[in-house]
């Protein structure tokens, strides 16, 4: 649910990493953090946690300039992994108005992201969203293990395993070493402004315009 | 759960509401959030180390999880909540299907105080923000 402020001018979007446990949904925001410039970031809140699990969910607000003259504030969620949370994730995902689902390509986490993509379809439903009209891109992660001993899935095994049905854009990435992070946070950001701008910026015939 | 868009004038009235029922009793800070996350309109005494986007993302989803208790026990919501702390406290009351008011108040306002005039303002800003959408 985007927030649009006529007065101070502002969209705010929201945009949750959703993903299985472990995945690195909270390293991706980390690194953000720690790359943007401090004009265009607020304080990353994440809440207590045990041990490097995310326990209820982490936030940081950014600042992304302007189109149309709006201010836009895009803030980003990540959700706890762990299955037995769902109850948390189903909350964080109140009101999202962008997706980046983070897939862990270490090959004894197959089902686990399969569980967790089924998860979050099931979550959305029940907000009565649709996975398929809402912006949503796939990130598949630690692939700088690829080369490593360690067995990972292939590029076409994801695919086929995740984004047979979804069909969205996919990057690569490996979160650690920040490769493919701003990549990801870059769509999502265009997707999820270009979705809800269509929807009430830029569409003479909403309630926006005749507020204006 | 659909896209709030707020106007000038709903937003002018609600503060003034705000400010009459609420900040010239005595409270010093309020939020009206929605339950995304999002701050609405912030009224009262700005403390400047004061970070309102972390109140209001943690005011949402302590009011998500209290009402998913709510639901544990058989219950559909609990519409209010209240944290009392040494110096000040902190009130949650939800208004309407969307927004959440939270009032930040120290121990010279009494709750009861508070209590009564939150639940005057809830309708009346209900009602602001059914006509502005």
């Amino acid at each position: 649910m985007a927030l649009i402020d006529l007065s101070k001018r502002e969209v705010h979007c929201k945009i949750v990493y959703y993903g299985p446990g472990r995945c690195g949904k909270t390293t991706n925001l980390l690194y953000i953090y720690n790359s943007m410039n401090s004009n265009a970031k607020g304080k990353l809140l994440t809440i207590e946690t045990k041990g490097d699990r995310t326990l209820f969910f982490d936030l940081l607000p950014l600042n992304l300039g302007k189109i149309n003259g709006f201010d836009i504030r895009i803030q980003l969620y990540t959700v706890p992994g762990q299955a037995i949370y769902e109850a948390t994730r189903k909350l964080v995902l109140k009101g999202v108005d962008g997706l980046v689902f983070v897939a862990d390509s270490l090959r004894v986490r197959r089902n686990k992201n399969i569980e967790s993509l089924n998860d979050l379809i099931t979550n959305l439903k029940e907000y009565n969203l649709d996975i398929e009209s809402l912006p949503v891109v796939l990130q598949y992660n630690k692939r700088d293990l690829a080369d490593s001993p360690i067995p990972t899935l292939t590029i076409e095994e994801l695919e086929e395993d995740l984004n047979s049905r979804l069909n969205v854009q996919t990057f690569q990435a490996a979160a650690t070493k920040g490769i493919g992070v701003f990549e990801t946070l870059k769509d999502i950001s265009k997707k999820t402004v270009r979705y809800v701008a269509t929807k009430h910026l830029l569409n003479p015939n909403k309630q926006m315009e005749k507020a204006l | 759960m659909a896209d709030l868009v707020l106007t000038g004038p709903a937003l002018e009235k609600a503060r003034s509401q705000i400010n009459e029922a609420l900040i010239e009793a005595g409270v010093h800070t309020v939020l009206l959030i929605d339950q995304a996350g999002n701050v609405v309109a912030s009224c009262g005494k700005n403390r400047k180390d004061l970070d309102l986007t972390s109140l209001a993302a943690l005011a949402a989803a302590n009011f998500g999880a209290t009402s998913q208790m709510a639901k544990l026990i058989g219950e559909d919501d609990f519409s209010l909540l209240f944290h009392k702390g040494k110096r000040d406290s902190i009130h949650f009351a939800k208004v309407g299907n969307e927004l959440i008011l939270v009032t930040i108040f120290g121990d010279e306002v009494s709750l009861g105080l508070v209590r009564l005039r939150v639940a005057e303002l809830t309708g009346s800003i209900e009602k602001i923000f059914g006509q502005g959408n």
